[in-house]
């Protein structure tokens, strides 16, 4: 039976397609069979970021509306075995999305899949509701910034009321942070939230730390979840993230400022 | 130079500016949670009620919904002007 975690944060921009696909390559990397859902229903991105966008002939609202069956919109990732993706529709609106017809695809792909991600759109209309309402567990991604801060705590009010779980009061939806973009020098200089302020403010467990890196646009600009850049330090904070949602135990890394060499300072170029 | 180095150093830094503003903000929007969606309504037109004889501010008036056993009770604080 698989594991349904919406990956999800109220604002834009933060990184909620960026963490959906690097954490879905690493469960799949990690040998879970996974699949990850596009649910911002007219404005698609995952599939750009997962670098199968030429490759997308059905979408979730085809296969919800009845027009395509759920193995033909299935996309089957290039680079890792056991990682599918299921893109949004670019073309319609968002009421095409239904809590019936998302209900039957998720429970179709439940006995096949170990984890199903659900890429959520940004704000708090109906393709975000419907994309945390099935949830089993959340990963609210975070920037260390206040709006962002702000929204992220407002999702968790949602969680906490507007999902299955919470409505049917079965157990709450496990809810983890994902604090992304951050920056340990501008912690330091006292000009970015610390990771111990955003924890406190929000007080959920801290799943996640990925630096602000150039990795990141490096891997979106190829279409390669930056999880596969393994060298890279955003690709090994997204491999701890998997391993703790996975249960294991693994040490922060990447929350201090890395002091260079002075060979390094005099020939490296940006951080990798 | 020495002038622009005693200001700097009496700036406040700004991510704790940051965190004292979320906690505020946060804290607010925990205390509407799970309250029902005709409450700011409801919380206006009390005001303007209550502004039809005397005149007060807009945060003068406070209100909050308890939620007990079996039965909610709705709490209303309204500071009066002296005189």
């Amino acid at each position: 039976m698989a594991k349904i975690i919406v990956v999800t944060s109220g604002k834009g921009g933060v990184g909620k397609t960026t963490s959906a696909a690097a954490i879905s390559t690493g469960l799949a990397l990690r040998g879970k069979k996974t699949v990850v859902i596009d649910f911002d229903v007219g404005l698609r991105n995952l599939d750009l970021i997962m670098g199968c966008e030429r490759r997308v002939v059905y979408d979730l609202v085809n296969v919800i509306q009845g027009e395509a069956g759920l193995n033909q919109a299935l996309i089957r990732d290039k680079r890792v075995e056991n990682l599918f993706i299921l893109p949004a529709s670019q073309t319609r609106d968002k009421d095409a999305l239904t809590k019936e017809g998302v209900a039957e695809v998720l429970e179709q792909l439940k006995s096949d899949f170990d984890y199903i991600l659900c890429d959520s759109p940004a704000g708090i209309e109906r393709g975000a509701q419907l994309a945390m309402y099935f949830a089993d567990e959340a990963v609210v991604v975070t920037n260390p910034e206040v709006s962002s801060v702000r929204d992220s705590d407002r999702i968790l009010g949602l969680l906490g009321s507007k999902t299955q779980r919470a409505e049917q009061s079965l157990d709450p939806v496990k809810e983890h942070l994902l604090i992304t973009r951050y920056n340990p020098s501008r912690v330091t200089s006292g000009d970015m939230l610390t990771l111990e302020d955003i924890r406190e403010i929000l007080a959920i467990n801290l799943l996640g730390l990925i630096p602000e890196s150039e990795a990141v646009l490096r891997a979106s600009n190829q279409g390669v979840p930056v999880t596969h850049d393994a060298a890279s330090d955003a690709g090994q904070a997204y491999a701890d993230t998997v391993a703790r949602l996975l249960g294991e135990e693994v040490p922060l890394r990447f929350h201090e400022v890395q002091r260079k060499s002075l060979l390094g300072r005099m020939f490296g170029g940006g951080r990798r | 130079m020495k002038l622009l180095e005693f200001l700097k150093r009496e700036r406040k830094k700004s991510a704790s500016v940051a965190k004292e503003r979320l906690q505020i903000i946060v804290a607010h929007q925990r205390s509407q949670r799970g309250q029902p969606d005709y409450m700011p309504m409801l919380e206006r037109e009390l005001l303007e009620v209550i502004r039809r004889y005397v005149h007060v501010d807009d945060n003068a008036i406070q209100i909050s919904l308890d939620r007990e056993d079996n039965c909610s009770v709705l709490e209303l604080n309204v500071t009066l002007p002296k005189g």
